[in-house]
């Protein structure tokens, strides 16, 4: 097995590996590693900032819905309160021109009340007189005496009281 | 025949573990040639160096392509000691991340054919395990003074039962560097000479030889994953023993 025989040859190996491991060594602790810790930490820093930025954004973004959303609900409550003035109103209107109608409706049927109330009177005189008048008339027709007005009177008077 | 048809002794499946030199260095007496070993050692580091600098010069807050691999190896090794260790933990994670790498690379260049595979060398993985074990136990000292004794010593242990835990406290302490050194270079050995025994097969069998290539070819995949696993392993571990030394138990 040469890594047992050649013996000479360990001293020649130990040398070059720590010439070697050595250069390595210092080219990777001075030069690679702080600049890949920079890279590393800088990349770090962006993630972070950009996180945080982004943080930012999404609560500026909530707080413009929250004030949307409130816009939104003012202007609802705002509209069902106009909606119901103009109900009422409305409402009101209805009801005074209900009120007026009936009123009129009222007075209207009152006045024809009473209009056919006096025609119905007139009527009934008017009967009455040409019923005087025929009596007196049959009466004297019949049996040629003159009845007097005030007596024929009473005696239509006496037979429409009997009559009811 | 078999032995014929495919080179003999000559093609052992240890051969490519043959540290072969190629420019010879010697420095008072001192054999530190360039060997192929080190020059894979290059080549990892260079790779590393490409992915994690070069890759990341634009410092593009969305990383291309190779920015997210290194972010991810970065992210990754990070996770691990954040995991393991905590806060405290990051004072070492160049050290953790360099060694999660170098032993990373090093296991998936080893899987390049033709390439050299430097973890599976027990010179590398001992003294880079002797490097960590080494550092922990200053690290525990430096922290704890001589308090740092009290890791040998299990919580809740009655005191007649000291004779026995310490010394096995203490030799499972001193196995560690051992353990982490063998495991990497025990896991790179056997899967690379496996590899190569069933690529032996595929000529030796003629026509036949689909079915070790394809053991290969499955074989491989595995191997690629046992790289990652190992290089991940050695760096949990060593992020264990560093947790051990700055808390003790």
């Amino acid at each position: 097995m040469p890594q047992l025989e050649q013996i000479h040859t360990f001293l020649s190996q130990i040398f070059w590996l720590v010439v070697t491991f050595g250069l390595l060594y210092v080219v990777l602790w001075k030069a690679a590693l702080p600049r890949m810790s920079t890279i590393l930490l800088e990349r770090q820093q962006r993630i972070d900032e950009d996180i945080r930025k982004a943080e930012t954004f999404k609560q500026e973004a909530d707080e413009a819905m929250s004030v949307y959303e409130k816009a939104v609900a003012d202007a609802r409550s705002e509209a069902q309160a106009v909606i119901r003035a103009a109900n009422d109103k409305l409402a009101a209107e209805a009801a005074t021109r209900q009120e007026a109608l009936s009123a009129k409706i009222k007075r209207d049927t009152a006045e024809a009340e009473e209009r056919i109330g006096k025609a119905r009177a007139e009527a009934v005189e008017t009967i009455h007189t040409v019923a005087v008048q025929a009596a007196q008339a049959a009466t004297s027709r019949l049996i040629g005496a003159d009845v007097p007005a005030d007596e024929a009177k009473a005696a239509v008077d006496a037979a429409l009281q009997g009559r009811g | 025949m078999a032995t014929d048809t495919h080179g003999g002794e000559k093609h052992s499946p240890l051969e490519q573990f043959e540290i072969k030199e190629l420019i010879p260095i010697e420095i008072g007496g001192n054999d530190i040639s360039f060997t192929n070993s080190a020059l894979m050692m290059v080549i990892a580091v260079a790779l590393i160096v490409l992915l994690m600098v070069v890759g990341t010069r634009k410092q593009a807050m969305i990383p291309g392509r190779w920015q997210a691999i290194a972010e991810m190896f970065y992210e990754f090794v990070a996770n691990l000691i954040r995991d393991t260790v905590g806060n405290e933990g990051r004072k070492y994670f160049p050290f953790i991340f360099t060694l999660f790498m170098f032993i990373l690379f090093g296991n998936m260049l080893g899987m390049v054919p033709y390439s050299f595979t430097f973890t599976s060398h027990i010179a590398v993985t001992f003294a880079m395990a002797m490097v960590v074990f080494l550092g922990v136990t200053i690290l525990g000292f430096a922290k704890h003074g001589l308090h740092f004794f009290s890791l040998f010593v299990p919580p809740g242990v009655p005191i007649w039962m000291w004779p026995l835990m310490i010394p096995i406290e203490v030799i499972s302490y001193l196995s560690r560097p051992i353990s982490l050194a063998m495991r990497l270079f025990a896991n790179m050995l056997a899967g690379h000479t496996l590899l190569k025994v069933f690529a032996g097969f595929v000529p030796a069998l003629g026509a036949a030889g689909i079915l070790p290539l394809a053991f290969v070819g499955a074989l491989t995949g595995l191997e690629m994953l046992i790289a990652f696993l190992q290089a991940y392993v050695f760096a949990i571990l060593t992020c264990l023993y560093i947790n051990d030394a700055l808390h003790l138990h």
